[in-house]
């Protein structure tokens, strides 16, 4: 099935009857093609319509997300987000006509509306054509909105390049978010990153603040000598978590040199 | 607990926030208006009302505040034409989002055909959307300028109990209550009311369908303006209801006519929103532990 029909189907399964009949008559409408003011009136309307209330799934409707786009999570989304995104596929179009209405909707956002659409990026057609606004959701200073880029999403490790990957694994960081829900984090580890996060490490043990024992995750792979040196002195004045982190580390990271 | 109905909060520091929070403001409402220096084309008129529906709404939630807007042309930008009727166009994507409560503040500034046109007209498209209206009175030629925004008003079809008519004084409260309308006191140092003035004006009128705000803004404003008034008004005899129904209750009945804003937002916060609006600690810098709510509710406040 396609995302739109399962989220529509999870729907009816919850909704109160007028709200599911609202959600039908819109969608149809839109599939029929129709105004510019009916869509945006029928997406700030969702919420109202639908209710906040989070989608009820099971292990079975988790597999069915997972077959439509793989990687797709949607646990934890509620009713007007699954809505909104129903509406918002509804109307169809090709990739490029589907990031114009994207980029338009992005630029009025409210804070609830801009993490559905974000959320909703591994959804959309030619999902690489909207990676400006993946990269942007991923810069922010809201963590809500970072973490619907960033977290349990397929998006930024299927189409982020390095250099995006890099910085968004550190923003996680400087948010002070997790970087667990990270979906990608083990396979688009690199060289610069653990590099970039020793450096980063060093920083943080200067200003005397403590360092996420998640960031040794992504050194551990990579860890070339200077690395190893940083792990060590963890594995020497870190607390029980970062001793645990350190030792994960060094047990992934490549043979030494001089032995190999 | 107080509601402050009309902040300017984008122009405020950390610190108001901190302090309002700590003096028992659990909720403000920031009204769309000008930004001291004209603006001269949409994108900025566009950015500026995302600003207040995000923005300034998450920086809110980091400090325990729940901040809502309303969004409106304000009269004084309403003078040029060219911005007006593109702000015109893009008004009705906004007038939805979460946490807007009002249409505002508009009304008149110097009393200009302009500025009449596009009054009526934000007044029609309240009526339409069914959503209560800010008006902001206007500080020359007062007097004349709040009856005849009320005038208006009722000329569009507006019910007085879905209208807050802003910056009253002694001259204008009288005909305001008298017409149903609910009346609003800025005090603000200089230009509007002061607090001892307030006192006055509770104890002559007594509570009904009177808002006490604190207008603060870029200007030499105080964002404590309504807790310190709620004192002034205990030292000078009011009784607790009526401090209540001024500096809370109204404000609640006023504004909370679409939904937007319910008592349940800061007493009983849903989870779904704990996770939009509760969360992330950027504004706070260098080792300061953020204010994040957790669990249900805090109801514990002031």
């Amino acid at each position: 099935m396609t995302p739109d029909n399962l989220m529509t189907a999870w729907l009816l399964r919850q909704l109160p009857s007028d709200a599911a009949a609202w959600l039908i008559a819109q969608r149809d409408r839109l599939r029929t093609g129709t105004s510019e003011r009916d869509f945006n009136l029928a997406f700030s309307l969702a919420p109202r319509r639908l209710g906040k209330a989070d989608l009820l799934l099971g292990p079975e409707d988790l597999a069915a997300a997972h077959r439509a786009r793989p990687g797709w999570d949607p646990r934890g989304w509620s009713a007007d987000q699954a809505g909104r995104l129903v509406l918002l596929l509804a109307q169809g179009g090709d990739g490029p006509a589907f990031n114009a209405r994207l980029r338009g909707l992005l630029a009025t956002a409210d804070l609830a509306e801009t993490i559905t659409l974000l959320r909703g990026l591994p959804l959309y057609p030619d999902p690489a054509l909207h990676l400006a606004q993946a990269r942007e959701g991923a810069r922010t200073a809201m963590r809500p909105v970072f973490e619907a880029v960033a977290h349990a999403n397929p998006y930024p490790a299927a189409v982020f390049d390095e250099a995006g990957w890099n910085q968004l694994v550190l923003k996680a960081l400087f948010i002070e978010t997790t970087l667990a829900p990270i979906q990608g984090l083990d396979r688009r580890a690199n060289p610069t990153l653990a590099r970039m996060l020793c450096d980063y490490a060093h920083e943080r043990w200067a200003a005397g603040r403590p360092v996420s024992p998640e960031l040794w995750r992504c050194v551990g792979p990579w860890a070339d000598d200077a690395a190893r040196n940083d792990l060590a002195w963890v594995l020497r004045t870190g607390t029980a978590a970062e001793r645990q982190a350190a030792r994960a580390a060094l047990h992934a990271a490549p043979p030494l040199k001089k032995f190999g | 607990m107080f509601i402050d109905t009309h902040t300017h909060m984008i122009s405020r520091v950390t610190d108001d926030y901190e302090r309002m929070a700590a003096a028992g403001v659990v909720a403000c409402i920031e009204p769309a208006f000008w930004l001291g220096q004209p603006r001269t084309n949409v994108g900025s008129y566009i950015d500026y009302l995302s600003t207040i529906v995000g923005w300034e709404r998450f920086r809110a939630g980091q400090f325990g505040m729940r901040h809502y807007c309303t969004v409106g042309l304000n009269s004084k930008e309403a003078n040029n034409e060219e911005l007006a009727e593109a702000v015109m166009e893009i008004l009705p994507r906004f007038a939805l989002k979460e946490g807007v409560v009002a249409i505002g503040e508009i009304g008149y500034d110097e009393q200009t055909e302009l500025e009449d046109r596009y009054f009526r007209q934000q007044l029609d498209l309240a009526r339409e959307l069914d959503m209560p209206v800010m008006v902001h009175t206007p500080h020359r030629d007062k007097k004349r300028g709040t009856t005849r925004s009320m005038d208006v008003v009722i000329e569009q079809g507006l019910d007085p109990a879905s209208v807050v008519i802003d910056h009253n004084n002694e001259e204008t409260a009288q005909e305001v209550l008298d017409r149903g309308f609910w009346a609003g006191f800025s005090i603000y140092p200089g230009t509007k009311m002061g607090s001892e003035r307030m006192v006055e004006i509770v104890r002559r009128y007594g509570p009904e369908r009177i808002l006490v705000d604190s207008a603060c803004d870029w200007g030499v404003s105080d964002p404590l303006a309504v807790p310190r008034t709620a004192d002034l008004l205990r030292c000078g005899g009011i009784g607790e209801d009526a401090i209540r129904q001024v500096t809370y209750g109204n404000a609640l009945a006023a504004y909370g006519r679409n939904g937007q804003m319910r008592e349940a937002d800061w007493l009983d916060p849903a989870p779904i929103d704990q996770r939009t609006l509760y969360m992330g600690n950027s504004v706070l810098r260098g080792g300061q532990t953020p204010r994040v709510e957790t669990g249900t509710g805090r109801a514990d406040a002031a």
